[in-house]
């Protein structure tokens, strides 16, 4: 039995990479797919990729550390009002912009997790509304920088690497935005395996058994934050530029709201739950919303609770415990 | 030998009642000392004070001459001083493994990576599959602590007290809960501890106490009544009243 156990964790160490690259394929095949068979909606994709992001940011310091929020479009529509305001004044290299979403996202985060992470439950919840509401009143406020109620428009970013430039039909901002996606999530799978993004869980499953083996929480979380502020940075910068517009919307409390019920439609604490809830969400919106305008949230609703009834922790764990049973009992014949 | 943690004069009071007072201890390397006392006397109240989960309204703590007092909880465990806990607190959606791991990796100043596997890391594997060997939970590794018995789930208390390399270690009520049969399982892990290490127990199973203990201190009402060996104890007319009733008449007889 001995044996076993360390076989099993010496197995993971045998190939420290093969994880990765297969990641890295499965991203490029689902991607190059999309390209192929939606051509003519690659618009809504690059849409829904930047959604991800935010989800994605949510679920580092939602579902794995356990902080309660419904301001983390803040992180969003703050990082794309800072990348629509760069691009206006005439910076326009798409890589620079990134920059310039990731570094403002980050900064987002690390301010308001400087806050929120004093915090515990309602507190902490009601804490995450009001600074989602002040950056959202800020917005509409300072007129001379983000345009008010007006938003930001025509923003023209240049071309990316001086070659690929966004098109009409988003097949630049699609394959950007895919890209970018997949080399965050490449990075987020390390950061939450590592010893750090362990410490996190553990903080969330005991936040006094973490600091009885002498774990600090507070500098943790503000770090975590940071990490979340970037990559949801990251997703409002995409966003700004593959649609050349940056409205109220993107910091608005809905698209906070909007982004926790992804996250636990998919499933909170998984990397995989984060883009599944995302994608279904989406695509449910879309189609739905599509052929009947006035009663796709009824729907929604619908669906949410009945996932929530039949699958409380998100559609990943039945989709994954399926996988593995197809797996064992291919193994097995 | 030098005191490697000293109470003095410790007093905490909570909405105008004295929970604990003026209590003054000394505890070596080496020390095997229980804390007894009947419910209500304050005991784990003391073992909060001592970790800094609360701060006493009077009195200082030392360690290795060190003044503490003022420590937060985690600069204090950095120091060497570790609790178990009464009702047990793991970390329950992790493994068996992993929750021995963080420990390990918190001591060792591993967990600010942010890039290299939790897994990959062979010195802490050494380290946990060896502490978990020793405790005979090596084949529960890679099960969640929520699956384990309660009894395990007691033992995994010690294993990651045992990660963390503790000077001190405070054990609240280790076999607390535990069936009857399974307590000398316990108490072999207990007795297995590092010989320099310095433990205080806290323990309503006077068996388990005679069996370990060198010395035993006796809380009651807050103050601490009576300190001496497991025999003067049992020996002493004021404990017999205030505690120990009629366990220590049926010894004597037995």
């Amino acid at each position: 039995m001995t044996e076993l156990v360390l076989q099993h964790h010496a197995a993971g160490r045998r190939n420290p990479w093969i994880g990765e690259v297969a990641i890295a394929l499965a991203f490029a095949a689902v991607g190059a797919l999309g390209y192929v068979l939606f051509p003519d909606d690659l618009a809504f994709l690059t849409r829904l990729i930047g959604i991800a992001f935010l989800v994605l940011s949510l679920d580092l310091v939602t579902g794995y550390c356990g902080i309660a929020t419904l301001g983390h479009a803040a992180l969003f529509g703050g990082a794309a009002y800072a990348v629509g305001a760069a691009c206006v004044r005439g910076i326009s290299d798409p890589i620079v912009l990134l920059a310039i979403g990731l570094g403002s996202g980050a900064i987002l985060g690390l301010l308001s997790g400087a806050l929120i992470s004093r915090f515990r439950g309602l507190p902490q919840l009601v804490l995450s509304i009001a600074i989602g509401q002040l950056v959202a009143g800020l917005a509409n406020k300072l007129q001379w920088l983000t345009g008010g109620s007006d938003g930001l428009s025509g923003l023209e970013p240049g071309k990316v690497f001086g070659v690929f430039g966004f098109d009409m039909y988003s097949r630049t901002a699609f394959l950007l935005s895919f890209t970018v996606l997949a080399i965050t999530f490449l990075v987020l799978r390390r950061i939450v395996n590592s010893p750090f993004g362990l410490m996190c869980r553990g903080i969330k499953d005991d936040s006094l058994r973490a600091r009885m083996i002498g774990a600090s929480i507070y500098p943790r979380f503000v770090i975590m934050y940071g990490i979340a502020g970037a990559v949801a940075g990251l997703g409002g910068a995409l966003t700004a530029m593959s649609t050349g517009v940056v409205g109220l919307d993107s910091v608005s409390f809905e698209r906070s709201a909007e982004v926790l019920v992804m996250l636990v439609l998919g499933g909170a604490g998984h990397l995989w739950g984060a883009l599944l809830g995302t994608v279904i969400f989406m695509l449910f919106e879309h189609i739905v919303a599509a052929a009947n305008p006035f009663h796709w949230m009824t729907l929604v609703g619908l669906l949410l609770i009945l996932i929530v009834v039949f699958a409380p922790r998100g559609l990943i764990g039945p989709l994954t415990a399926l996988c593995a049973r197809l797996f064992s009992r291919r193994q097995k014949t | 030998m030098s005191d490697l943690l000293e109470a003095r004069h410790i007093s905490f009071s909570f909405g105008g009642l004295h929970v604990t007072r003026d209590v003054s201890f000394k505890l070596a390397a080496g020390d095997r000392v229980a804390l007894i006392g009947p419910n209500g006397a304050g005991k784990t109240t003391l073992v909060n004070l001592i970790t800094g989960d609360i701060a006493p309204s009077e009195g200082r703590f030392f360690m290795a001459g060190e003044d503490i007092t003022t420590c937060s909880i985690p600069e204090r465990v950095r120091k060497g001083l570790v609790r178990s806990f009464q009702t047990t607190r793991l970390f329950a959606n992790l493994t068996v493994a992993d929750n021995v791991a963080l420990a390990i990796m918190q001591r060792r100043g591993l967990t600010r990576r942010l890039l290299s596997r939790a897994t990959d890391l062979p010195e802490v594997r050494a380290e946990w599959s060896e502490i978990l060997g020793h405790l005979g939970l090596l084949g529960l590794a890679t099960r969640k602590v929520v699956e384990l018995a309660y009894g395990q789930q007691r033992l995994m208390e010690l294993a990651i007290g045992l990660a963390l390399r503790p000077k001190v270690l405070l054990l609240d009520e280790p076999a607390a809960g535990v069936p009857h049969d399974e307590t000398p399982r316990i108490l072999e892990a207990i007795n297995r501890l590092p010989p320099d290490i310095a433990v205080l127990m806290i323990e309503h199973d006077m068996d388990l106490v005679f069996k370990f203990a060198r010395r035993v201190m006796v809380l009651a009402a807050g103050r601490l009544i009576f300190e001496g060996s497991p025999a003067q104890v049992t020996a002493d007319h004021e404990v017999r009243r205030a505690y120990l009733g009629s366990y220590a008449d049926a010894r004597r007889t037995a």
